[in-house]
């Protein structure tokens, strides 16, 4: 990858969200009246502006899906996308990568940055390869486990490597996907023979074998049991250090936990975005509120 | 519905400057062998268009072929263009019942499973087989002097060549294509159709005959048309067991019977015979028959896809 | 409860075994029909495998003064002559379809990858119907094409008269050759494997695809490693479809190859061999199937027969056991 001048960094002086909510004695928020879980990992002190939406629209024939969206995605923070099923989040993770050229019909308005690049102009693949995917449906490649993982590794390479010079970086994926040990000893395994959330969890372990900056999650964790679910987010919070992360989720605890930052949508629209703290505990918006009111409430 | 995974509206950057050599060669070689394709197929088309529409005359339509000296003596090709639509529409009626029988048992039935197996692979063989051989085949079965009744029988001796005997081999030819796309209609067919008619009380046969038959059937008459395309175009069969005789020689004067007892031609043995390996030598009516012969198959190919299309729009499992 | 109620499931699986039964029947009864044909063609030519033995597929002699003599034979009521060897058939078979399946093969990949994924959208949408229309078009439309256009074209411009002088004495070099029937049968057979595989390709998942893009890897690769890997045993039935057809084909060859029934040499250099003429297993059959009433000719004819029905059945086997490795990844087409 070539050498790009430094993103601007940003010092997060008064940064004080505390690592555990503000609460009273019996875990309740005082002031919304919200129980909230205990948050995973201090937020990074340093935030690195990587991508910059704006004023992004995108519509599948004459039915819009998002609607002039603006946000920012920082290393260093990681971002949630929560709202009711159908509101846009897929289709605006998707736009990130330029994943929704691929859908007949699909329009898209607006600007999006990655390093104040505007991603229009740069290569798709090579834009892929910084901002990689891993999707709602869990799709594995129909080859074995490892082969799985090595792909990226192989077909990023300029000449294809040797099993055993990819053997440790397929590994490593694998075991901060929490796969390894599940996987030790039958690598040559099918991947589509494996349980949904196992093949979510490869599809993790491909997506970071890849190494890229911005990590997109379209709703990793959904098909994952609370000990799979755990490991993910302590992954996602020792990542946002060298990643940025968008994770769309319809878990709000699981907002709540691994997010610094929350964007709620509703019909295509960006209604609120703050930080989880805010989000979480005092709302502006009365949609917002209603709609985790019913989840904390 | 797919896309094309390249399709790239807002682009900017050389697409394929970071790829790898290998894979720029790749590209550029679809595109090269793509493009030349096109030239091909359009160079095939256009040139029997061409040669078609200038010597395609009516009067070869409706005029039987006669020995004759000249161009203008040797008439055109209207028992051929019949001896096509008999030899076609007596092979499916065994090919299309036959062929929707043996998909049905395959898809509903299918026990015992070795039987199944061996079914399925036997059919899809036999789309493998060459015609030639079944055609050798035809003319010894078809001299069995028991069989005699299906075509002629002159000094004791059975010919062993008539519109029955063609049929009846073509019918194999045609029969894998109606099998194999019929049994694909079957079994698109969601398992909770089949369940709710049984839970209605109806018997198997009965589901099959009213719920499972009418929703395949737009996979019956596809299947049946790509095995007509086949039946007509066949040459080796027509020559072998047909006679290839030009015009129809009846067998006897009955009607009916007797032209299919008889022996008779095809467009294709029609074509061979105006080829410069066949005594007619005539190149210009071998192409006004071939291009005939393709509007025939371009009309088969639109039916499929009218159907195919009307069936994409009515009702969709889900 | 009333009696009809009763009744009603008895008659009604009743009346499923009976249809079960006759459909079975009929299944059986094309099953035996087939078998019938095998065992028939086998033991028709027995004969003349018994005959020649393993010479039989070997060279040696003109094959058409042999089956001069073995038709003869037979008319005279004298002792049947059986003596065959087949090589020139076999290799000029050999030669034809192998040339021709795979320059197809190759050229169809490419051509399927281009048109369910690169091409611009409107060339697929004029292309499509095309390529089934090709698909279908009768072989003796193409052997028309072929011995009208291609045969002069090869006889008069691309064979030097110093290459017709080099093999005058053995054979003549008119332009029907190995090399017009590659051509043609390329033509014939490619739009075949185009259409099949290019279903196979259509119906990998998108999800796959996408899944390979979103990690960066770039649209052709994606398209080559997971596209048409997943989609291979598309290509093997095409394949197999195709290499059946262009052995079973008859009279498109004998018309373009030259009907003569001559072992290319490739001693002969390399262009000149494949200016020359040879004939295939199944022309010779179509060529001398009017000569049947000769009892040795009759047994020759059908050895032919067998070697071709079991050459097919070999070829669809291979198929199978082609695509067997490919469940356990879950590529199944
Ligand atoms: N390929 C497509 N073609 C047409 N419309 C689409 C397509 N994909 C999504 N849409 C529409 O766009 C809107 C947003 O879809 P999207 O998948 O982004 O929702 P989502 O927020 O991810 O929902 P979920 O939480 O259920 O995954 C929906 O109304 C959907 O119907
Ligand atoms: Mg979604």
């Amino acid at each position: 990858m070539e050498l790009r001048k430094p993103p601007p960094v940003r010092r997060l002086t008064g940064y004080e969200v505390p690592s555990s909510p503000p609460s009273n004695g019996n875990g309740l928020h005082a002031a919304a009246g919200f129980r909230l879980p205990a948050r995973l990992g201090a937020p990074s002190m340093v935030a690195i502006d990587r991508m910059q939406v704006e004023e992004l629209s995108v519509s599948y024939g004459h039915k819009p899906a998002v609607q002039s969206v603006s946000l920012p995605i920082r290393q260093g923070e990681v971002l949630a996308l929560i709202g009711p099923s159908g509101c846009g989040k897929t289709t605006l993770l998707r736009s990130l990568n330029r994943l929704t050229e691929l859908t007949r019909g699909a329009s898209l308005r607006g600007r999006i940055t990655l390093d104040d690049v505007d991603v229009a102009h740069m290569d798709a693949t090579a834009l892929r390869r910084r901002v990689t995917m891993v999707f709602q449906q869990p799709n594995p490649f129909p080859m074995s486990v490892f082969d799985n993982v090595a792909y990226v590794l192989r077909e990023q390479a300029s000449r294809r490597p040797r099993r055993a010079a990819v053997q440790g970086a397929v590994h490593e994926a694998l075991a901060r996907a929490g796969l390894l040990d599940e996987m030790a000893g039958s690598l040559d395994h099918p991947a589509l023979r494996l349980s949904g959330g196992q093949q979510q969890r490869l599809c993790i372990a491909r997506a970071l074998a890849a190494n890229p900056q911005v990590l997109l999650l379209d709703e990793p964790c959904s098909a994952l049991d609370p000990v799979s679910t755990r490991l993910i987010e302590e992954l996602i919070a020792k990542l946002r250090e060298d990643v940025a992360v968008v994770i769309v989720t319809h878990n709000l605890q699981q907002a709540y936990r691994v997010a610094d930052y929350v964007a709620f949508m509703y019909l295509g629209e960006l209604v609120e975005y703050g930080s989880a703290h805010k989000m979480f505990g005092s709302p502006r918006e009365q949609r917002t509120k209603e709609y985790i009111g019913g989840a904390f409430g | 519905m797919s896309t094309a995974i390249t399709a790239s509206a807002r682009r900017h950057e050389r697409p394929t400057a970071s790829w790898r050599l290998t894979d720029r060669l790749g590209l550029g070689l679809a595109w090269l062998l793509g493009l030349l394709f096109c030239a091909i197929a359009g160079a095939i088309v256009v040139f029997f268009l061409i040669e078609g529409v200038r010597y395609l005359r009516p009067a070869l339509l409706v005029t039987n072929p006669v020995a004759g000296v000249s161009q203008g003596e040797t008439g055109g090709f209207l028992d051929p263009l019949l001896g096509t639509v008999i030899i076609g529409a007596m092979a499916m009626a065994i090919a299309i019942p036959v062929g929707v029988a043996i998909a049905v048992w395959l898809s509903e039935f299918g026990r015992p499973t070795l039987m199944a197996r061996v079914a399925e692979s036997a059919i899809e063989m036999m789309a493998g087989e060459p015609a030639v051989v079944l055609a050798l085949f035809g003319l010894t079965l078809f001299e069995l002097p028991a069989l005699g009744f299906l075509s002629q029988t002159s000094h004791g001796v059975v010919l062993g060549q008539s519109f029955f005997a063609a049929a009846a081999l073509l019918s194999l030819v045609g029969l894998p294509l109606v099998v194999a796309s019929t049994r694909e209609g079957l079994q698109a067919i969601p398992a909770h159709v089949r369940e709710a008619s049984y839970a209605l009380g109806k018997t198997k046969i009965a589901t099959t005959r009213r719920v499972l038959l009418p929703a395949a059937r737009p996979s019956v008459i596809t299947g049946s048309m790509l095995g007509l395309g086949r039946v007509i175009g066949d040459t080796a069969i027509v020559l072998l067991l047909l006679g290839g005789t030009l015009t129809f020689q009846p067998a006897n004067s009955t009607p009916v019977l007797g032209v299919l007892r008889g022996t008779g031609d095809t467009l294709t043995g029609y074509m061979y015979y105006n080829s410069p390996a066949g005594d007619g030598n005539s190149h210009s009516k071998a192409y006004a028959a071939a291009f005939v012969l393709m509007l025939i198959v371009l009309a088969l190919n639109l039916g499929v896809d009218v159907v195919v299309r009307r069936s994409r729009r009515a009702v969709r499992w889900s | 409860m009333d009696e009809d109620d009763l009744l009603e499931p008895d008659r009604s699986t009743a009346q499923d075994r009976r249809a079960e039964l006759s459909l079975g029947a009929l299944v059986f009864a094309v099953l035996a029909l087939l078998l019938a044909m095998f065992a028939f063609v086998l033991h028709e030519g027995w004969p003349s495998f018994a005959h020649n033995g393993l010479g039989w597929f070997g060279g040696g002699g003109s094959v058409d003064q042999q089956i001069q003599a073995i038709f003869t034979s037979g008319d005279l009521k004298t002792t049947p002559v059986y003596t065959f060897h087949a090589w020139p058939l076999i290799w000029g078979t050999i030669l034809i379809t192998a040339g021709a399946v795979v320059i197809a093969f190759v050229s169809s990949l490419f051509v399927a990858v281009f048109l369910v994924e690169f091409s611009p959208e409107w060339l697929r949408r004029m292309l499509d119907p095309v390529v089934r229309l090709l698909a279908s078009v009768p072989s003796i439309v193409y052997g028309l094409a072929g011995v009208l256009v291609i045969v002069p074209l090869i006889g008069n411009h691309l064979i030097t008269e110093t290459e017709k002088a080099s093999v005058t004495p053995a054979i003549q070099l008119s332009g029907a050759s190995v090399l017009a029937a590659v051509l043609i049968l390329t033509v014939m057979i490619a739009p075949i494997m185009i259409a099949v595989f290019a279903d196979g390709l259509r119906a990998v998942p998108r999800g796959w695809l996408e899944g390979s893009l979103a990690l960066g890897i770039n649209p052709w690769r994606t398209f080559w490693k997971v596209g048409v890997r997943t989609a291979r045993p598309a290509l093997i039935a095409g394949t197999v479809l195709a290499t059946a057809r262009a052995l079973g084909e008859a009279i498109m060859l004998s018309l373009v190859s030259g009907g003569v029934p001559f072992a290319p040499n490739p001693a002969d250099g390399f262009p000149i061999f494949l200016f020359e003429p040879t004939q295939t297993l199944a022309a010779t059959i179509i060529r001398n199937g009017d000569q049947l009433d000769s009892p040795p000719m009759k047994h020759t004819l059908y050895a032919i027969a067998a070697v071709l029905l079991f050459s097919a059945a070999m070829l669809s086997l291979i198929g199978w056991a082609a695509k067997q490795p490919m469940r356990r990844y879950g590529v199944v087409a």
